[in-house]
């Protein structure tokens, strides 16, 4: 065993090093290039042009007045604009599908949450049914969140992003929306056999390994339009949030299929197994999903590029280096070999390099222009996801020290901070993507602004209410276990009010996730009065001839 | 693609080369270096393979979720009290030679079961708790799973199983029949005993554990 100790930490050394000298060399070759490649996501001359589809024209106003006043939005080059409209529409049918079918199982996996937390401090209620008890509708929820919601808003931004990034359109949209298709048939057919009782019994790998094979071919089909798109690039630079989404669709894959693959795993080993996809299916398929689109959103609708282009490149390789290898904090405690584990927690504290890398630069590129938040409902969720992202790392590094885990391990506390990365951060950025993107899928406008702010304040306080009541819960919960004189039974009763505090901050989250449904559905059948101002992309009175350009093979320079 | 831009420049080839070392690195880090360890060890001799119906019981403990409440990995003593409160020794990796998939669990919003046999080794009390769980454990907060059971007016018909509910819960006139799936089920649970010496020569080597700070 000692020459195997030796050996991974003669690796785990050298591995850190590498990266280092690896990112040095990267950022002493982009002194020069880095500012060019922040900027990309910026036409010419529109570097200080406010962007909110979601934003009234009156918001939108004030939106500018906070950012840049004086700026002019009449200098912007006809082409470019034509171009970026061209790339919209190229990925508009595929991105509202896939968003559509995002939020209908954003619907029910809310529902099956909310089911599954009454459950647990009322458990006499709804038993007779087998596909309704907590064993079940539990990994419905989950899976429903994983696979249907998460997934499915997570690659509708993408592949709406990409053409966007790129400069050019989407290429084989029709076979995305076929993957889209099968990824759909087969979230559905798995939430089906949990009901019925077909588990794989893994957490987070519970659909059986032949509906699987749906979800890998329908993914696959996903990606390869995306790639075929970024070999036909017409941008210099690849902008920070096209890494992040290459590499977690090339990620994801993998993860799944090594995971599921039948007769593979045994015992302890499988355990290991288990948590290393399931944690990297947060660190290497979510996580990139959510900060690609906050590097793009928060940029695009303040009209100012990232602070620091090289420290989201530190960002990107060190998230990917250290998150990779942090799943073993899952099995603290437990009958595994503890270099392994003593890995995991080492990587664990180094999360604090990326996830600063990544606070930096995001919250300095919105420091002193908080008014904005006031003006953009896009922008007040991005933000307030990526406080949130920063706030759930530094949370899962403490956690994943062994005196903190020893307390947390075992107790809704991992639950609330579970909810904290997958809601607070990443949903929240999911909103405010969908709020900005669905206006230019749609070419219609929100119908009715009060509902975006209903949504906000809903899942706001809802959340409140869950995070902060299950995270004292779970660390009373395990306190009373670690005392060996508190009888076992005492560290469940105890918990009883906050499961129901969990339960009522569920219920209003319910209601926001319903109130945003309707108002997607809304918007879908062109409810709402014609206003049509911000959600094209030109304004009539910013760029008449790009405008003019829209239907014909746009405008030379 | 290339566009003459820096020799540093993050590119396509870069992306992939590096993404794809990344990720090895770590599945041969939490995959590969597992397997390998893991693959030639030898299940201890107290430890017997589940028989045909003990395999039935532990499929409908998946099916109907017991790991989303329930753990199989008692802790050390100096890291927790579980030995203390009966739910035996730390566990070793040797313990779950014949547990594919693994059932270790994330929560204990119940006790851990992975001695549940020898702490409770009564078929009647399974029977009756998986019926009724506050008949034996008040304030417990596990759900009733009336659907493993039938209740009929009357009386069992040979071969049934009764379940002897305690005389609060019990219903006059009623009877309350075991499904062949709790019978399984309650013969899985009664199964979990790993009271037997850990394979402490084999363990050491390939998975000592250390105590927490």
């Amino acid at each position: 065993m000692d020459l195997t100790v030796s050996v991974l930490l003669g690796t785990f050394i050298l591995s850190v090093l590498a990266l280092f000298v690896f990112i040095a060399s990267m950022a002493k070759g982009l002194f020069g290039s880095g500012g060019a490649a922040a900027v990309q996501i910026f036409d010419k001359n529109e570097v200080g042009t406010v962007e909110d589809p979601a934003a009234t024209k009156a918001q939108r106003g004030e939106l500018q007045q906070a950012m840049d006043p004086a700026h002019l939005d009449n200098r912007r080059n006809a082409f470019e604009v034509g171009t970026r409209l061209r790339a919209d529409q190229s990925s508009s049918l595929v991105v509202g599908v896939c968003l559509t079918m995002a939020v209908v199982w954003l619907v029910l996996a809310s529902l099956a949450g909310l089911v599954a937390s009454i459950k647990l401090h009322a458990p006499d209620w709804w038993v007779s049914q087998a596909w309704l008890t907590f064993g079940r509708i539990r990994p419905i929820h989950l899976n429903l969140v994983a696979y249907g919601w998460c997934s499915m808003a997570g690659i509708g931004v993408a592949l709406w992003l990409i053409p966007r990034l790129l400069k050019t359109e989407l290429v084989g949209a029709k076979y995305a929306l076929l993957g889209g298709a099968l990824w759909t048939v087969g979230v559905t057919a798995g939430t089906v056999a949990i009901a019925l009782g077909y588990s794989d019994g893994l957490e987070w790998l519970e659909y059986p390994w032949k509906i699987d094979i749906l979800l890998v071919i329908g993914g696959a089909l996903v990606g390869f339009p995306m790639w075929l798109t970024l070999l036909r690039r017409k941008v210099a630079h690849l902008y920070v949030s096209v890494w992040y989404i290459a590499a977690g669709l090339l990620w994801f894959p993998i993860l799944f299929l090594v995971a599921n693959w039948p007769g593979l795993h045994f015992g302890v080993q499988q355990a290991t197994m288990n948590w290393w996809y399931g944690h990297n299916v947060l660190g290497l398929w979510f996580t990139p999903l959510g900060l690609a689109a906050a590097y793009y959103f928060i940029p695009k609708v303040l009209g100012k590029p990232i602070h620091s282009y090289n420290l989201s490149l530190l960002g990107f390789w060190s998230l990917a280096f250290f998150y990779s290898q942090v799943g073993g904090h899952h099995l603290i405690g437990g009958p595994v070999p503890s270099w392994l584990i003593t890995i995991s927690i080492v990587q664990s504290m180094m999360m604090v390099v990326p996830v600063v890398a990544v606070a930096i630069n995001q919250h300095l590129t919105v420091l002193g222009n908080f008014r904005a938040l006031l003006y953009s409902p896009t922008l007040r969720f991005i933000v307030l996801g990526a406080m949130l992202y920063t706030a759930s790392s530094v949370q899962g590094s403490l956690q994943a020290l062994r005196s903190v885990n020893t307390v947390t391990h075992f107790t809704h506390y991992t639950v609330a901070h579970a909810h904290l990365g997958l809601y607070g951060f990443y949903s929240m950025v999911m909103f405010g993507s969908i709020y900005f993107i669905m206006p230019r899928v749609m070419k219609w406008e929100w119908p009715y602004p009060w509902m975006i702010s209903a949504h906000f304040w809903l899942v706001l306080g809802g959340f409140s209410v869950y995070f902060i009541g299950l995270s004292f819960g779970g660390w009373y919960q395990g306190l009373a276990m670690l005392d060996k004189d508190i009888p076992f039974m005492q560290s469940v009763t105890l918990t009883i009010p906050y499961l129901q505090a969990r339960s009522v901050g569920g219920a209003l989250m319910t209601l926001g996730h319903l109130v945003f449904a309707a108002h997607f559905f809304m918007m879908g059948w062109k409810f709402g009065p014609r206003r049509l101002g911000a959600a094209l992309l030109a304004a009539p009175d910013a760029a008449p001839a790009a405008a003019r350009a829209l239907p014909g093979k746009g405008v030379a320079a | 693609m290339s566009f003459g831009v820096g020799k540093y420049e993050m590119d396509e080839m870069r992306l992939v080369v590096g993404a794809m070392i990344i990720l090895s690195a770590a599945t041969a880090l939490l995959v590969v270096m597992p397997y390998m360890l893991l693959k030639d060890q030898q299940p201890p001799p107290g430890l017997k393979p589940y028989t045909e119906v003990q395999l039935q019981g532990r499929q409908s403990y998946i099916a109907n979720g017991c790991i989303y409440c329930h753990s199989q990995q008692p802790r050390d003593i100096k890291q927790a009290p579980d030995a203390l409160r009966g739910w035996g020794r730390a566990s070793v990796a040797s313990d779950y030679a014949y547990d594919t998939p693994h059932l270790l669990g994330t929560m204990r919003t119940g006790p851990d079961l992975l001695n549940i046999g020898a702490r409770q080794p009564s078929r009647d009390w399974h029977l009756g708790h998986l019926y009724a769980p506050r008949a034996y454990t008040p304030g417990s907060i596990m759900p009733p799973y009336p659907y493993l059971f039938e209740v009929r007016q009357g009386t069992a018909q040979p071969g049934e199983v009764v379940v002897n509910l305690p005389p609060a819960y019990a219903k006059p006139g009623q009877v309350v029949i075991a499904k062949a799936e709790v019978l399984a089920l309650v013969d899985y649970l009664i199964s979990l005993d790993r009271t037997y010496p850990a394979l402490k020569a084999l363990d050491d080597q390939a998975v000592n554990r250390r105590a927490p700070r």
